[in-house]
């Protein structure tokens, strides 16, 4: 008998160790697949360096590719179209985005939250490519005819409807952020005579900061990683301009756009992975940083 | 202007601003609605593309994209709710115990007559015990790598999939290059929904399974695991409508703007309704426009549809379990 439970014993834990093994090891291809997108950006962005010199990369203001006597590789001008588009959407969507926030998380009557939140979400939901198309036939038109700007598909309603993708992150985000500050607090506040806006402003907003500049900081991450609305509505013009209502090409538009063309193991080839490269750290870092943030918020209460 | 006031005014702005959102929705989807559904029909559903995209239907489009999140969710479910339950209920535990390990490794030493066989002379350490929860350096890793790869740009992974497995790995534009491709891009997703519900799982559960005499493993799969579906459900629902709208990294792995054939086996292209929205709005002429119509309400329908039923899950079991 003691033999047998013996077995038994044996036979669990060899069961619980190989589970526990190959959980491990499937876990690890997650760090496996980090390793290799990182890695493989690398080994194929270097090659690039061999022929542009990293100055005239990082540094160059023409992006012509295409040139046959004499291309040119400059980061500079996409760099700024992908800056500026940035830079408008989020000059847009972080105000209003904190503004619906405060509403949802803390004036809105729960019948209208419950029907709220999952608009939000669905917003969140709708596919890249269905706004790039809204944007394309819809918002530039709309644009044409109110700014009359230099060409028809621009920086700007690239960066507006961007808005509209970084709305909903944002606010999700940061309503998590506002939702995790105790309620003792805004209590005791309350206890103090203030209003509603002076404990929202005095107290629960300091209290969510890092949870909100985490949602700010991946927002914009995601803005800066967009390919199709920029690619649809930009007018992917590759020159240099800081005219928001001039077209322009940004860094994601680029992959996607000349990839498809390009040849195999040419210096095009390999000066598109050194674009993606720069685009890879510029996301890692915000998402890094967002993360930092993210856990203090946690930590905080 | 007194304070009463002051707040008021700011409070008309947050409704405003929230406002601005519902109508920004509402403007988007009423539109592609409004447009689309005309063009609707079952023979736009069944029918392949003739005459440039002027006549016929999208059919094709909507098989390739069925194919994609059907073979992504084959790679990506199995792997990243696996990598969930290991980060959640394994991973306090170090992966290798060296104080059982240094004995066997010794008596294998000795039979293998590498070592004479000295009983050490230390005394034995005392055993550290880990506070539950606490985090290994595994553990720290696989968390950063699961945010971080998040966050990492779309196109970029279609860059890492035509570099790696279209050239590399010479898969060509096919379904599987895509499928991998995304299968990427959604795993962080899936983990992380799939962590949050198991973790959401009150510890006396595993703790009274656990007291009864289980293993950890049939606690899990006999106990965490069940109450955790559901959320795993609405991760896995909401990364297949994620996958359902990606345009980008298909772009560069495998769709075709027109293919006259479904695809054969998972080696060849396919037609994607997201690229098909794509080519025909930035590619073709006008004449095009009902079919870009059609597309975008139906992937719209596809994705949208998705969420709601992923929201109805999880609403509908968080009442259910309530911890």
């Amino acid at each position: 008998m003691a033999v047998k439970v013996k077995s038994i014993a044996r036979r669990r834990a060899f069961v619980e160790n190989g589970i526990r093994y190959s959980f491990a090891a499937i876990s690890a291809f997650s760090i496996f697949v980090l390793v290799i997108v990182a890695l493989f950006l690398i080994i194929n962005a270097l090659p690039a360096f061999r022929v542009i010199s990293p100055d005239t990369f990082f540094f160059g203001t023409v992006w012509d590719p295409t040139s046959p006597l004499h291309p040119l590789y400059g980061i500079v001008p996409l760099f700024v179209a992908t800056l500026l588009v940035t830079l408008i959407s989020a000059l847009i969507a972080i105000p209003i985005g904190l503004g619906c926030t405060i509403y949802l998380a803390e004036l809105a009557h729960p019948r209208v939250r419950a029907i709220m939140k999952p608009a939000i979400e669905v917003l969140a939901g709708i596919p890249s490519v269905v706004l790039g198309f809204f944007a394309l036939i819809v918002l530039a038109t709309w644009a044409q005819d109110i700014f009359d700007p230099v060409n028809r598909l621009n920086l700007f309603v690239g960066g507006v409807m961007l808005s509209a993708m970084m709305i909903p992150i944002m606010v999700s985000l940061s309503e998590d952020a506002i939702n995790s500050v105790p309620r003792s607090l805004k209590e005791a506040s309350y206890a103090l005579g203030t209003t509603r806006w002076e404990t929202i402003s005095k107290v629960i907003l300091p209290a969510a900061k890092p949870g909100i500049v985490a949602a700010i900081m991946l927002s914009i991450g995601r803005a800066v990683g967009e390919t199709m609305v920029v690619v649809m509505a930009c007018g992917n013009a590759p020159h240099l301009t800081f005219n928001i209502f001039s077209s322009g090409l940004t860094m994601t538009a680029t992959i996607a756009n000349e990839m498809g063309e390009v040849a195999f193991n040419s210096t095009h080839y390999y000066a598109l992975f050194a674009v993606g490269l720069v685009l890879f750290i510029l996301t890692f870092i915000l998402n890094y940083v967002a993360d930092i943030l993210l856990n203090r918020q946690e930590e905080r209460y | 202007m007194d304070r009463k006031q002051k707040e008021k005014l700011l409070f008309l702005l947050f409704r405003l601003c929230a406002l601005i959102v519902v109508a920004t929705l509402v403007v988007l989807v009423g539109y592609v609605v409004i447009n689309g559904i005309g063009v609707i029909s079952w023979s736009f559903l069944t029918e392949f593309p003739r005459q440039g995209f002027t006549a016929g239907g999208i059919f094709p489009a909507i098989m390739g994209t069925l194919y994609l999140i059907a073979l992504v969710m084959v790679i990506a479910v199995p792997i990243g709710v696996l990598t969930a339950v290991y980060v959640s209920e394994y991973s306090d535990q170090p992966l290798i115990d060296f104080e059982k390990v240094r004995p066997r490794l010794r008596r294998l030493a000795v039979t293998l007559h590498l070592r004479e066989n000295a009983e050490p002379k230390r005394p034995a350490k005392v055993k550290k015990t880990r506070k539950r929860g606490s985090q290994r350096l595994f553990y720290r890793i696989l968390r950063i790598v699961i945010t971080n790869l998040a966050g990492v740009p779309s196109i970029v992974y279609g860059l890492l999939g035509f570099g790696m497995l279209v050239i590399f790995f010479n898969m060509g534009m096919s379904l599987i290059a895509s499928a991998i491709t995304l299968a990427f891009l959604v795993l962080p997703l899936v983990i992380t929904a799939s962590r949050e519900t198991i973790e959401a799982v009150p510890y006396s559960v595993r703790e009274a399974s656990l007291a009864l005499g289980a293993t950890k493993w049939q606690t899990i799969r006999s106990h965490v695991l069940p109450y955790s579906i559901p959320g795993i459900l609405t991760g896995v629902i909401l990364s297949i409508s994620r996958a359902a709208g990606e345009t980008a990294p298909i772009l560069l792995t495998g769709a075709l703007v027109l293919k006259q054939t479904l695809p054969e086996s998972v080696f060849s292209s396919y037609m994607a309704l997201p690229y098909q929205l794509y080519a025909l709005a930035t590619q073709y002429s006008d004449a095009t426009r009902p079919m870009q119509y059609g597309s975008a309400l139906v992937l719209l329908l596809m994705v949208v549809g998705l969420n709601l039923v992923a929201i109805i899950i999880r609403n509908k079991y968080r009442k259910k379990y309530r911890w």
